[in-house]
């Protein structure tokens, strides 16, 4: 230690520890949003990203999502080729674009929604994933035509198709577009039904507003992860409107399954063997050995 | 009924006040002052028509909801006969925000859904200003399979905020019941033909408004949030509302032009508010010209357009990789 150092208070010889400190390797440790346990990153990674200490579901990227439900031999992405135009010349504080462009740089992803073909346990499926990262997920005009092309594969090859959604609900700047996108993909999924093809719908945190309103409650079986925040209204403003508190845990999993809103909770860990299950059992196939 | 002016009005209801007060002296008047009376109308009549051909959206979007617009028990009225209003949704309860009911239409049954708002304050509130809560989209949709079942046309009026953000309409599965009628729409087995009335707000808008033709009077907006909601998640901010509604594209023309609506139904001099019969009658003739158009078709190839004009709406562009 320098003579210098030896005349400094011992206050800022601590934060400058604290500075030390803080050049360790980033996200080695995390802690969790809703028990405050401090975990190890590669622990949170092994247990899909769930809380191994209150079995907290931490939120996931699309395509994280599907690695964890796709087999990973034989996958196809579908859609890729849908990107994002500024119709409207909306702008805000940012443009349209430059708010995409910011997106696309933080996600990776070129839009709000990842579609891909593949297999769960060997079962053909076609899965569209919504990435919350991009927009807070919302649903605007590249979002809608992925999940119709992804349907019209599923029509084609036969195969049940599956839905996990993570939204706040419209893209307000598509405007109007946007909320014909809930026309769009229900109406898509119409003609799933009439060819007797399954459609399952994984609720994840949040699924909220014109996604929740529009195909999230039309599937087959409705699934929803723990503790996930799904309406159609935001908490807030619902608040406003009625000047009252909120019941404890409103809005959760938890609540809709007791209001009869959703078939069942399934906890990410389990989540591919159960989906598979379903699917198995909605096509008359063979229990899995 | 007197007229209620909006803000941008005020020259106009100026003008007014002063044929009134003209109109009011003249009976103790001696000299005959009733070409003044006429002179002032003109002048008032030409200002209405000059303010109203240069409204801003914002500007619309209080027309949208002048509190003396026509509402869908309005047009029930001078459009239909012989309605037969049908309630409840047989699960809970009977949503007073969404009216509907069998009736004709020159002589010829049909089905008949809208949002209804109220007049005054304790209307609003047995109305729910319009705002309707699951039970009232499941009522809608009982009616249109009704509709179905019978092969009768569906006319749906659509004037909501939006569909009501409150704790029962969660508990009751708001999300569900507007889901499930965009997806029950899409394939309903007879024409339905809609009409933007008033305010088009949003989800609660879109759960009646999945059709064959799908129109907007001329002072009427459609939007994906309102205006105010919009400038509060962007600026922080209710105050830029009017910045937001010129954003968005919330105009029946801008719509048009967008390929978002077919057509554009247009109102009386000063808006809808200040002819309710002539509202109607111009309403009731593009009714007219929708629905002889879909008869025309059969069942197969009106859903198979239907489905169509769903899978068509959007803007984006296609980038093969390389």
């Amino acid at each position: 230690m320098s003579w210098l150092n030896k005349l400094l208070p011992p206050k800022i010889k601590r934060e400058q520890g604290a500075q030390r400190r803080s050049n360790l390797p980033e996200g080695l440790w995390s802690k969790c949003p809703a028990c405050e346990a401090v975990l190890y990153a590669t622990d949170l990674e092994s247990n899909l990203q769930v809380c191994p200490k209150c079995g907290h579901h931490h939120r996931l990227k699309a395509r994280q999502r599907l690695d964890i439900l796709l087999d990973p031999e034989g996958r196809q992405e579908i859609g890729a080729e849908v990107l994002p135009t500024d119709s409207l010349k909306f702008k805000d504080s940012k443009t349209y674009p430059a708010r995409l462009k910011d997106a696309s740089e933080s996600s990776g992803e070129s839009d709000s929604m990842v579609v891909m073909q593949g297999s769960i346990k060997t079962l053909p499926v076609v899965v569209a994933c919504f990435e919350f990262d991009f927009m807070g997920g919302s649903m605007g005009s590249v979002l809608g035509e992925r999940f119709v092309r992804g349907v019209r594969v599923a029509l084609e090859q036969n195969i049940p198709f599956i839905c996990i959604t993570a939204s706040g609900g419209a893209r307000m700047q598509e405007g109007l577009f946007s909320l014909m996108q809930m026309a769009k993909t229900t109406a898509a999924l119409s003609k799933l039904s009439e060819a007797g093809l399954p459609f399952l719908s994984i609720l994840t945190d949040p699924t909220m507003g014109g996604v929740s309103a529009s195909f999230a409650f039309v599937g087959d079986v409705v699934i929803a992860e723990p503790g996930a925040l799904i309406g159609f209204a935001g908490p807030r403003v619902i608040e406003q409107t009625v000047r009252e508190k909120l019941p404890e845990g409103f809005q959760r999993s938890e609540f809709l399954l007791e209001k009869g809103a959703v078939d069942m909770i399934v906890d990410r860990r389990e989540m591919r063997d159960r989906v598979a299950q379903l699917l198995a059992l909605l096509q008359k196939l063979p229990a899995a050995a | 009924m007197k007229t209620t002016f909006l803000d941008f009005e005020q020259p106009i209801a100026e003008l007014e006040n002063k044929i009134e007060a003209l109109r009011f002296g003249q009976e103790d008047s001696a000299v005959d002052i009733s070409e003044e009376i006429d002179r002032l109308a003109e002048k008032s009549q030409s200002l209405t028509k000059e303010i109203y051909a240069k409204l801003t959206p914002w500007q619309i979007a209080q027309v949208a909801r002048h509190p003396q617009r026509p509402y869908t028990l309005d047009y029930v009225a001078h459009i239909f006969t012989d309605f037969e209003e049908l309630h409840g949704d047989r699960a809970f309860a009977d949503d007073k925000a969404i009216v509907g009911g069998l009736a004709r239409f020159n002589g010829q049954p049909c089905m008949v859904i809208g949002h209804q708002k109220g007049r005054d304050t304790k209307e609003k509130i047995y109305r729910n200003f319009g705002m309707p809560r699951p039970e009232g989209y499941r009522k809608a949709l009982r009616l249109m399979k009704l509709a179905e079942k019978f092969r009768i046309p569906v006319f749906t009026f659509v004037d909501t905020p939006g569909a009501y953000p409150g704790i029962d309409a969660e508990e009751r599965g708001q999300s569900e019941a507007i889901g499930r009628n965009l997806y029950e729409m899409a394939g309903l087995k007879t024409p339905v033909i809609v009409t933007i009335i008033g305010e088009g707000g949003s989800g609660g808008a879109l759960a009646i408004a999945v059709g064959d033709v799908v129109q907007m009077l001329q002072n009427s907006t459609y939007s994906v949030i309102s205006p105010e909601g919009c400038a509060s998640i962007l600026w922080k901010s209710a105050e830029k509302a009017s910045e937001a509604a010129e954003i968005m594209g919330i105009t029946a023309p801008r719509l048009k032009s967008l390929g978002l609506i077919d057509k554009i139904v247009h109102e009386p001099c000063g808006g809808a508010h200040r002819d309710h019969g002539a509202m109607a009658h111009a309403l009731k003739k593009a009714l007219q010209d929708g629905l002889k158009h879909l008869q025309a078709l059969s069942t197969e190839a009106l859903l198979e357009a239907r489905f169509e004009r769903l899978m068509a709406y959007g803007r984006f562009k296609e980038q093969h990789p390389r």
